[in-house]
């Protein structure tokens, strides 16, 4: 019944989506970090710069945002990201649209996450003399991201299914198998289900455990 | 609680109203498309300049033209013809569940398809080939694609072919459509387009191109292009014998100049019915 | 606009501000003249590409945008209407006093949420075409619809469990202490106050759907706005970054209707806020949707559940 599965490469796939989902969830915590310190920040042009660009990448398909990275970088404007070759150009682009879509996101759970430090935290860091910056690298920030644990958690789970959608550049992780396997292969419930049961193994568990993390680590109020 | 019965009421018409458009839209849809009472479906590619493509004023192509002439000898007038898109992966669907009465889609004869749909033809012998900058001289045969970067559409054949036998070391860029590969070689980010000659012939003649790409010529494989009909169907005879006359009476070679003509494109000699070239 | 994170600015800090608002504004700038100049170079503004979609001839959109739209929004309008009663029950089902009802729905909803939609899509479109005679012409459209409402049914039925379990407890004491049963206490009591907190939180999910029906297009034949492209820029003359612009600009002008329609109802609902009042951000119901529900909390839906306009940039609202 498994026989088919030894013309495929299901674990390198696999493998490629994991891949995908750690360097976007890096990149798009420092993106989005940094989104949401311009939102709350004094200078207004910054302000104005990260709320248009939440509002707007938010309201985009995230397969127009790939294939821009692909078609529009790449094949435009030339810039593969340092690859030398085809596969690894592809998937970096797909890893920079990622980073590009989720750090809005980021930054929106972040800044709710601001929202749950108290007034009195702020005032009284200002109060003894600290500065923007050090008020909320130093005082606000940390509190926020223990606030922020569960809300970045379902990022990081909705990522991790958005990889899916770089098979529209064809890089060959989960998803695009799938879609081989199923015009090959006359097994259909098999083969969705194997899938299904990959995904689940990567979501569910992550759910679980920093669900835990996040309730361990929440700031008592 | 008037308020929340004000907001639950507008989120409801929102739902509502744009249910409406989109059930609006739907009838009219319908209304333009089941003309006479009496046509025939044909499925086409929708996407494949000189082959099959929609546009503003129709739909053309050479794939449109040899089905518009034997949906003719079939007794159809082009008025009566319904065209539907068939994409490459739903054809043997659609045949068999009688969606379409027939298919002319770029549709290679092979042997896998043949168990499940019959063919009428072939009417065109089309090679897999690429498509690459005018300018460009370094690729003259198969062996040189190892060193290319490659384009082709996700899950076609042409791609597979790269993958197992023609190229396998050459770099392949997968995308939805030939379009954006195109946007690619133009900018020198892939370094040539490979499909069916025909199809990138119908590419490289659109006005936008002229001078800008040409193919090379490489012949890597037979694409016998033949009519799907449905397995049994007595459609295929009727077929075939209008694919013989459109032969004879010279429209066969006036569709080939009028859709593939200014690219550089050399056809194969109409073949002849049943001769398959593998 | 002031802010409890930074002091009123002083002559340096406004001038320091100032600064920073001119480097700021030089590497936009500089970035934004790169990105025309290399557009130009490599003749991707040229008129001949715009010109289907600017040049005042409304053919392009009458022959391929309209057309792909309309299937946008019927997908997205089907799969709406039928995944918020269908979430709605999966919702109450989950807070069942019954361990028959509660855990079958709470396995289907983690089930859903945790695979994309993408999958779903994919199954759903093998699904009719295997075991149904739905025609070819239907076929896609069932596959995104039953996709989008496997998924965003689960997604909604959390936010209507959290929605529930954000009203004070006070709400259920009082309604089961004057005798009401527990369909009536859900019905009467829970469930009217629980829609008005939930609304933004809804309405944030049709963008999600709106976006979502481009998944179909991208993997199965689903010919929608995005799919569009595809036989557009082949007649037109491969003007890929072109088209995709303009749908782009399509699908940012519906969704970002949608999101100030959502803004506009959550601020109105904030303003008027009655005994009960407490608005689910859609950050809560996330945030609650995560806690309680295993953490696998949803997914695109779950980041676009946070509501547009969440607070005020400062701590002060």
């Amino acid at each position: 019944m498994f026989d088919f599965l030894d013309d495929y490469d299901v674990l390198g796939a696999f493998w490629t989506t994991v891949q995908l989902t750690l360097l976007s969830a890096v990149g798009s915590l420092v993106w989005g970090t940094l989104l949401a310190a311009m939102r709350v920040g004094p200078v207004p042009l910054m302000r104005g710069f990260g709320t248009a660009y939440v509002n707007i990448v938010r309201n985009i398909p995230l397969t127009v945002i790939i294939l821009f990275a692909s078609l529009g970088l790449k094949d435009t404007l030339s810039i593969s990201l340092g690859a030398s070759d085809v596969d690894t150009a592809t998937f970096r682009l797909a890893v920079l649209g990622l980073v590009v879509y989720t750090a809005a996101f980021v930054c929106e759970a972040i800044r709710a996450g601001i929202n749950t430090v108290p007034v009195g935290q702020a005032e009284a860091a200002r109060a003894i003399g600290l500065s923007f910056t050090q008020v909320l690298l130093l005082v606000v920030l940390p509190q926020a991201f223990r606030a922020a644990v569960l809300p970045l958690t379902n990022v990081l789970i909705a990522l991790t299914k958005n990889t899916t959608v770089a098979a529209a550049i064809g890089v060959a992780e989960a998803a695009l198998l799938m879609k081989n396997m199923v015009e090959k292969e006359a097994q259909l419930l098999l083969i969705s289900a194997i899938i299904a049961f990959g995904f689940c193994l990567l979501t569910l568990p992550t759910g679980l455990i920093l669900g835990w993390v996040g309730k361990k680590v929440a700031v008592k109020r | 609680m008037k308020l929340r019965k004000v907001t639950a009421a507008s989120a409801v018409l929102l739902s509502l109203s744009v249910a409406a458009t989109a059930c609006g839209g739907d009838k009219k849809d319908d209304k333009g498309s089941s003309g006479g009472g009496n046509t025939i479906t044909i499925g086409i590619k929708f996407d494949q300049p000189g082959i099959g493509q929609k546009t503003p004023q129709g739909y053309s192509g050479f794939d449109v033209d040899v089905a518009t002439y034997v949906a003719k000898k079939l007794g159809y007038s082009s008025d009566q013809i319904e065209w539907k898109e068939s994409k490459s992966a739903d054809r043997e669907t659609m045949l068999k569940r009688g969606d379409v009465d027939f298919i002319a889609a770029s549709y290679s004869i092979t042997p896998e398809r043949q168990k499940l749909v019959d063919f009428a033809g072939p009417y065109l012998l089309a090679h897999q080939d690429v498509l690459v900058r005018a300018d460009d001289k370094s690729i003259k045969s198969a062996a040189d694609l190892n060193k290319a970067r490659l384009c082709s559409v996700t899950g076609s054949t042409s791609a597979q072919n790269i993958k197992d036998t023609l190229a396998p070391k050459a770099q392949l860029q997968k995308y939805p459509t030939y379009s954006a590969c195109l946007t690619g070689l133009q900018n020198k980010a892939i370094d040539a387009l490979t499909t069916d000659d025909s199809i990138l012939a119908g590419y490289a003649s659109q006005a936008q191109f002229k001078g800008k790409f040409k193919l090379g010529g490489l012949k890597m494989t037979n694409e016998n292009y033949g009519i799907g009909v449905k397995k049994g169907s007595d459609l295929k005879a009727k077929i075939n014998k209008a694919l013989e006359s459109m032969v004879s009476d010279g429209s066969w070679d006036a569709a080939v100049k009028k859709n593939f003509g200014p690219a550089n494109y050399k056809n194969e000699p109409a073949p002849k019915i049943g001769d398959i070239k593998s | 606009m002031s802010s409890v994170l930074y002091d009123a600015q002083g002559p340096r800090a406004k001038r320091r501000n100032i600064l920073y608002t001119a480097l700021f504004l030089v590497a936009i700038a500089a970035a934004g003249w790169w990105l025309y100049a290399t557009l130009d170079d490599k003749n991707q503004l040229d008129w001949v590409l715009w010109k289907p979609y600017l040049g005042g001839s409304t053919e392009a959109y009458s022959t391929y945008i309209w057309p792909g739209l309309q299937n946008t929004l019927k997908a997205a309008a089907l799969a709406m209407v039928i995944a918020l009663p269908l979430g709605a029950v999966l919702g109450i089902a989950r807070l069942s006093d019954h361990v028959w009802v509660r855990v079958p729905a709470s396995v289907v909803v983690e089930f859903f949420r945790a695979i994309p939609v993408l999958v779903l899509m994919i199954f759903g479109n093998e699904l009719y075409s295997s075991y149904t005679d739905v025609s070819s012409d239907d076929r896609p459209l069932y596959a995104v619809v039953t996709g989008l409402v496997l998924y965003n049914a689960s997604v909604l039925a959390e936010i209507v469990r959290a929605g529930i379990l954000a009203l004070p407890k006070g709400q259920s004491e009082a309604a089961m202490a004057i005798g009401l049963r527990k369909n009536q206490v859900m019905r009467l009591v829970l469930l009217p106050q629980a829609v008005t907190t939930m609304l933004p939180a809804i309405v944030s999910q049709l963008v999600v759907i709106v976006k979502d029906t481009a998944l179909g297009g991208a993997v199965l034949t689903f010919p929608e706005l995005l799919s569009s492209v595809n036989t557009m820029s082949s007649y037109y003359g491969a003007n890929t970054i072109a088209s995709f612009t303009v749908v782009a600009v399509i699908f940012l002008v519906i969704n970002f209707s949608l999101t100030s329609f959502a803004g506009w109802l959550e601020g109105r609902l904030r303003r008027r806020k009655k005994s009960t009042g407490a608005v689910l951000g859609a950050q809560d119901v996330a945030h609650i949707g995560g806690t309680a529900a295993t953490g696998a909390g949803g997914a695109p839906g779950g980041l676009d559940l946070s509501g547009p306009f969440v607070g005020g940039a400062g701590k002060d609202d």
